[in-house]
């Protein structure tokens, strides 16, 4: 069925991030006891500063060390994917729609899938087969239906 | 906790620009199962979940973490409406643009245009949801932040 790209695919980053992910999310885990779901942080954050209130310091300094994470990155070479091309109501409509999904459904890529997933949650199982799918789903009729993408 | 969840972030943040997750055309290779297919971020997944495995498991079975703060994991139970629809939700925005709110953080040095407008409109999205918890269905916004409020149940 799949028509597996092997020029593009990309084993040993792919193996070596995800390492590097896992073991972030899981230092967070047992050093501090909290889920290093980035929509979580994130939002939760926002919440914290909408009601008034300042946002928990250690939210701030995970996102602060993820922004800083680009800045070191810039230093020594291009982010990649820098340049896509996207239609910006494609990506402002997308973006909005990720940010509200991701609080509705309480989390995201790291939240469901990395640290939900290593706890097995069946919440999060869900929650991961549930946006693969939509994504895969979007994806086909983008671009095999309309023809964008 | 502050320096650990500051070299968390970056740890994090590297690793997922060396898998290549903040490229929304690989993240789109991936989900474009009737194309060319990119399984790399199954791979990406595959190798996080594993590592986090055996310090997940530990931490939800202790009460207290390492570094002494609560473990404050997420105490919902049970697959409902509201975690189906904001997953589909989601999963229509992650297949649109290619990017989730992870790699959207650890890309914004690149500065492009595409990558401020995605985080921005993210920002507003999220905004959008705390105000709709608030105005819309008041008697859901304890849950907002999905986050345990009372104390942790510890795991036997």
């Amino acid at each position: 069925m799949f028509h597996i790209d092997w020029t593009h695919f990309t084993p040993a980053t792919a193996i070596l991030g995800g390492a590097m992910i896992g073991a972030a999310a899981g230092a967070m885990a047992l050093g501090g006891g909290k889920i290093a779901g980035i929509s979580g942080i994130f939002g939760g954050a926002i919440n914290e500063a909408m009601q008034g209130k300042r946002p928990t310091a250690w939210r701030l300094w995970f996102l602060g060390g993820l922004i800083a994470a680009s800045f070191i990155w810039v230093m020594f070479r291009p982010i990649p994917g820098a340049h896509y091309g996207e239609s910006w109501p494609v990506i402002a409509i997308g973006g909005l729609i990720v940010g509200f999904g991701t609080r509705l459904g309480s989390g995201c890529a790291s939240g469901h899938g990395v640290c939900g997933l290593s706890r097995f949650s069946p919440r999060s199982m869900a929650a991961v087969g549930t946006f693969i799918g939509m994504g895969m789903a979007t994806t086909f009729v983008m671009r095999h239906l309309l023809g964008g993408a | 906790m502050k320096i650990l969840a500051f070299i968390s972030g970056v740890v994090f943040g590297i690793g997922l620009l060396v898998s290549g997750m903040t490229d929304p055309a690989k993240v789109i290779a991936f989900l474009d199962i009737a194309g060319p297919w990119d399984p790399s971020l199954i791979l990406v997944m595959i190798t996080a979940v594993l590592v986090a495995l055996v310090p997940m498991q530990m931490a939800q079975r202790r009460s207290q973490s390492l570094m002494g703060e609560k473990i404050a994991f997420p105490s919902t139970r049970g697959i409902n409406g509201k975690l189906i629809a904001g997953s589909a939700i989601f999963g229509i925005g992650w297949g649109m643009t290619g990017l989730c709110p992870g790699p959207s953080l650890a890309s914004l040095a690149a500065s492009t245009w595409q990558e401020w407008l995605f985080f921005s409109s993210m920002f507003a999205g999220m905004i959008g949801f705390e105000l709709w918890q608030r105005f819309g269905k008041p008697a859901t916004a304890t849950t907002s932040s999905g986050l345990v409020k009372t104390p942790a149940p510890s795991k036997p």
